[in-house]
């Protein structure tokens, strides 16, 4: 069972939508108890770096989801959800993010802002997540925040004013910047993989 | 590189896709599910449902258009058409959809914008603009393109940005349904002077003319109704014309 971690934000729906279609059972949960119940954990987009933390802890589900990540559980991080996953991030430079991976998400700088349609993910390291996609595939984005810092986990980069980490890994904690539920069937190969092969 | 974006935009009205020439004479074109899930298997880079019935049997008819479409459509979902509140917008976004867009009421009551903004985030908040040129200029018009508010269109964008809106649609009246192409000036104008991206829509009859609305008026996505609707122009042959074009697509 995969658990979509409900923190009050976002259009939660999509991915439970895009994990049926997939037929991959998954269910929203809304407390650490919840947590301890599924095998596979998402952390869906949408929302902002410090609203997001601080409802996580108002709802008792931050320290049960540090644990899942310490103990490098199947995690999956989407758009803010990856975010989470670095040390900082500019929106709400106060706060502490996962801190499962180094660096800091920055705000982007371009003229059109936020970075908001289909671009291209290039593959740098394979992965199994990667399974039957090709080694450049578009996906859907809508984000203000990206991390710009090239560190050892990426597993993908996408440029946009310049290159920045679209997927990164860690044992089997993985995050995308972009959004696989709206991706098309490119999206849902990559959630498919993720739900069976990661 | 970021790609324009081709999305489709159905009319729906009590359950039917309908289209008309400058926003009157609405003829049917269609099942929205239907022409939904074929626009997505062509390639549509996102959807736009605007419920044009305004009445509360049409809305309801929308919401569940919306939720059918979105348990087997998985690209961006845009619903809009009498959406007055924060409710409106909550049931849409619920029901499926990713994106609302909002015309009427953000001019009648411009904080709906800033209130949205701030519950869903302003990615999922569209201005839909509906513009018609007054004296030399644009202005900006309201209740399905009937009413004049009075209000410059450039800066009513560029309020709507600072208010909070994460999109622009921008609709030219006066070549709506028209096929004689884009208002190119129009769009060129809040493009440049917008930070947010800016979806053309109102008058495309032909390749040239859409691949026009990218590289002269600057639009960051293209919205494509009757056209596509009957058959003039298909997907895969706007996206193969713009590729050759050298413009960036998916």
């Amino acid at each position: 069972m995969i658990g979509v971690v409900d923190y009050g934000a976002g259009n939660l729906n999509s991915i439970l939508k895009a994990f049926s279609y997939l037929k991959l059972p998954a269910r929203l949960v809304t407390t650490s108890e919840e947590i301890s119940k599924v095998e596979r954990l998402v952390i869906p987009g949408v929302g902002s770096f410090g609203a997001a933390l601080a409802e996580l802890r108002r709802r008792n589900l931050y320290s049960a989801i540090i644990d899942w990540l310490n103990e490098n559980r199947p995690f999956l991080g989407i758009c803010l959800g990856f975010q989470l996953l670095f040390e900082k991030s500019e929106e709400a430079p106060e706060e502490n993010g996962f801190s499962i991976f180094p660096g800091r998400c920055q705000k982007i700088r371009a003229a059109k802002v936020p970075h908001m349609g289909w671009n291209l993910v290039k593959i740098v390291r394979n992965d199994p997540l990667f399974s039957e996609l090709d080694s450049a595939e578009y996906f859907y984005f809508v984000h203000s925040y990206a991390v710009f810092e090239l560190i050892d986990h990426v597993l993908a980069l996408t440029e946009y004013s310049s290159p920045f980490a679209s997927v990164i890994k860690f044992g089997r904690i993985y995050g995308v910047q972009f959004h696989p539920e709206k991706s098309g069937p490119a999206g849902l190969k990559l959630l498919h993989n993720w739900g069976t092969k990661c | 590189m970021l790609t324009v974006r081709i999305i489709p935009c159905l009319d729906v009205d009590e359950g039917l896709v309908v289209k008309g020439v400058k926003f009157r004479d609405l003829k049917v074109a269609g099942d929205p599910v239907e022409l939904a899930l074929k626009y997505y298997q062509e390639g549509a880079d996102e959807l736009t449902f605007l419920d044009v019935g305004a009445s509360i049997k049409s809305r309801k008819t929308m919401i569940e258009v919306v939720k059918k479409i979105s348990e087997k459509i998985f690209i961006p979902l845009t619903a809009g058409g009498g959406i007055k509140s924060l409710d409106d917008i909550r049931e849409l976004l619920l029901a499926g959809a990713d994106k609302v867009s909002i015309c009427t009421a953000a001019i009648e009551n411009p904080s709906l914008i800033q209130e949205a903004a701030r519950t869903f985030g302003s990615q999922c908040i569209v201005l839909s603009l509906d513009a018609a040129r007054v004296n030399g200029g644009w202005q900006a018009f309201i209740r399905g393109g009937t009413y004049n508010s009075g209000l410059d269109a450039i800066l009513w964008a560029q309020q709507a940005e600072a208010l909070g809106a994460g999109e622009i649609l921008l609709n030219s009246i006066d070549r709506d349904g028209t096929k004689q192409g884009y208002d190119l000036e129009l769009i060129r104008e809040i493009s440049e002077k917008v930070r947010v991206p800016v979806i053309a829509s109102g008058g495309a009859g032909n390749l040239e003319q859409i691949y026009e609305a990218i590289a002269i008026g600057r639009a960051d996505a293209v919205l494509l109704a009757s056209t596509l609707h009957y058959g003039e122009i298909t997907i895969p042959e706007i996206k193969k014309y713009l590729k050759g074009k050298g413009v960036n697509i998916r």
